[in-house]
């Protein structure tokens, strides 16, 4: 075939622009959060001479790594505030941002096999359900109606107890999110700039003005930090310490298949989540790495690990193949809760700390960081995501009780 | 998957160790004294260095003693093995590679 038969390269959704000498804001890191930030600050806050720098390719670290689950069902009230904040803009994005990212709300079950996980279910189904979460518990024969291909038997290690289940929960396409956050951003006049590292910070006494980059220095008002794994790299720069660990977590999809999974199924206690995409690959993901890493790689003893328990639940996976594997890099707290807001460094302000769980909370990392780093103060949402709970003690504890292990 | 040299039974697959995280950090040694600001950084923060990274490692499957290794975080290179209450090794003139170490 010759080039002549090629489809006409479509115009591209971005500008690649030049940076300037300063902005109002600077967002760091071109993922999801960034993007959404770059989003919010400009359509709800009118803060339109801003960037966001990416050191290599938009949405190409987390954004482009992660299983797409979306869902709310976290136990615990500030959670579950600001995760189902994150949901109901989910639902109202496409339209907002006139871009079919294909959110598919075919629902998210959490698979319980003990004693212990069936009370603790049913405990964050109440919880839930007095938050305004969809959410409901399943008993085995229901989780089969459901999930037909699932093997709910007794003939296996743990058997399938039960499951939640929250209906309005999904999966997206998570190239075309963040392709749709940047399209609007770029209309709205935000100067997306790929391929600029930050190198340091310019700072008069302890205030932030300016950002080093491979491409010159840039003078600014306010830096917003979403680097996901780097953001320790980051805040070291500037001068602070973050109370998170970076670890590789790593993912791995098989060929594609014809549609035979109708819904999202995770498990905490055998430890696999597994969802089918919309072209029919069976994308799977687990835990992270227990050791530390930048690597974007991990170890594949976790992989085969996962693989166990997906094929011990889904005996017809026993058929189908690995066809990839790979790893991000993600930055976890202590409590399993996200950062969001001012560091010990005026006017600055750090978005971080998802851990292997922020893609799901994209919209609502946008909007809340966006209001801190316009306001200069947390939005309701993000008020007890402070970096300040870890010295008065205010944890939100979603270790074990987000549903699954972060 | 990181093939690790036990100082003790040698070297060994990953999966027989656990992780301990950062290595040196002392417990304070005057408790009562610490304020809220200073026991956060005792409990909740900790070194998430890019780069060599010395940390703890137990072999729980084999002698089952702790020890300290020093390891890119990046290309995951281990570049030294040491017990504890040793001080972490000095790299600067030369790579110690110990017998085992992998990537």
């Amino acid at each position: 075939m010759s080039a002549d038969h090629l489809p006409e390269h479509p115009d591209f959704l971005w500008r690649n622009p030049e940076p300037k000498s300063s902005y109002d804001a600077v967002i760091v890191g071109g993922g999801g959060h960034g993007l959404a930030t770059a989003y919010f600050l400009a359509k709800n806050h009118g803060m339109t001479n801003i960037a966001v720098l990416e050191k290599g390719w938009l949405a190409g670290g987390n954004m482009a790594r992660n299983t797409t689950i979306i869902r709310s069902n976290y136990l615990w009230d500030e959670s579950a505030a600001i995760y189902e904040h994150a949901l109901k803009l989910w639902e109202v994005l496409p339209e907002e941002l006139e871009y079919d990212f294909l959110f598919s709300q075919r629902g998210v079950m959490n698979l319980a096999h003990t004693l212990g996980d069936v009370r603790e279910s049913i405990r964050r189904v109440g919880a839930n359900k007095l938050n305004g979460v969809d959410a409901e518990w399943l008993d085995p024969q229901q989780v089969k109606e459901l999930c037909p291909i699932l093997n709910i038997s007794d003939n296996i290690r743990y058997p399938v107890m039960g499951a939640t289940y929250q209906p309005r929960a999904g999966i997206a396409k998570h190239d075309h999110v963040a392709w749709a956050f940047a399209r609007k951003c770029d209309e709205m006049g935000v100067d997306i700039i790929q391929n600029c590292e930050v190198q340091g910070f310019v700072k008069d006494g302890n205030r932030v003005v300016g950002v080093k980059t491979n491409r010159g220095t840039i003078n600014t008002e306010k830096v917003g930090l979403a680097a996901a794994g780097h953001s320790s790299v980051l805040a070291e720069m500037a001068g602070f310490r973050l109370p998170i660990q970076s670890h590789p977590l790593q993912a791995l999809v098989s060929e594609l298949h014809e549609p035979v999974h109708p819904t999202v199924v995770m498990s905490n206690h055998v430890h696999v989540y597994v969802s089918q995409a919309h072209k029919g690959e069976l994308v799977m993901g687990a835990g992270v790495d227990s050791y530390n890493g930048y690597g974007q790689r991990g170890s594949f003893h976790v992989i085969e690990h996962q693989m166990a328990a997906a094929v011990e639940l889904f005996p017809i996976f026993a058929r189908a193949h690995v066809l990839r594997t790979w790893g991000g890099i993600v930055d976890t707290t202590m409590d399993a809760s996200p950062i969001i807001g001012t560091t010990p460094v005026e006017n600055m302000f750090v978005n971080c700390g998802w851990g292997t769980g922020g893609f799901k909370g994209t919209p609502a990392a946008g909007l809340t960081f966006a209001h801190t780093i316009a306001t200069g103060a947390p939005h309701e949402l993000n008020k007890p995501f402070a970096l300040e709970r870890f010295e008065t003690g205010a944890l939100i504890d979603e270790h074990g009780a987000a549903a699954v292990a972060h | 998957m990181l093939l690790i040299s036990c100082p003790n039974c040698g070297p060994r697959d990953e999966t027989e160790f656990h992780y301990g995280g950062q290595a040196h950090v002392a417990y304070p040694e005057n408790p009562n004294d610490l304020n809220d600001r200073e026991w956060a950084e005792y409990l909740f923060y900790r070194d998430n260095t890019k780069g060599n990274f010395a940390e703890r490692w137990v072999h729980s499957t084999g002698c089952r003693k702790w020890f300290n290794m020093l390891r890119d975080t990046v290309t995951y290179d281990i570049k030294a093995v040491y017990k504890m209450g040793e001080p972490r090794p000095d790299l600067t003139n030369e790579a110690i590679s110990p017998e085992g170490a992998s990537k």
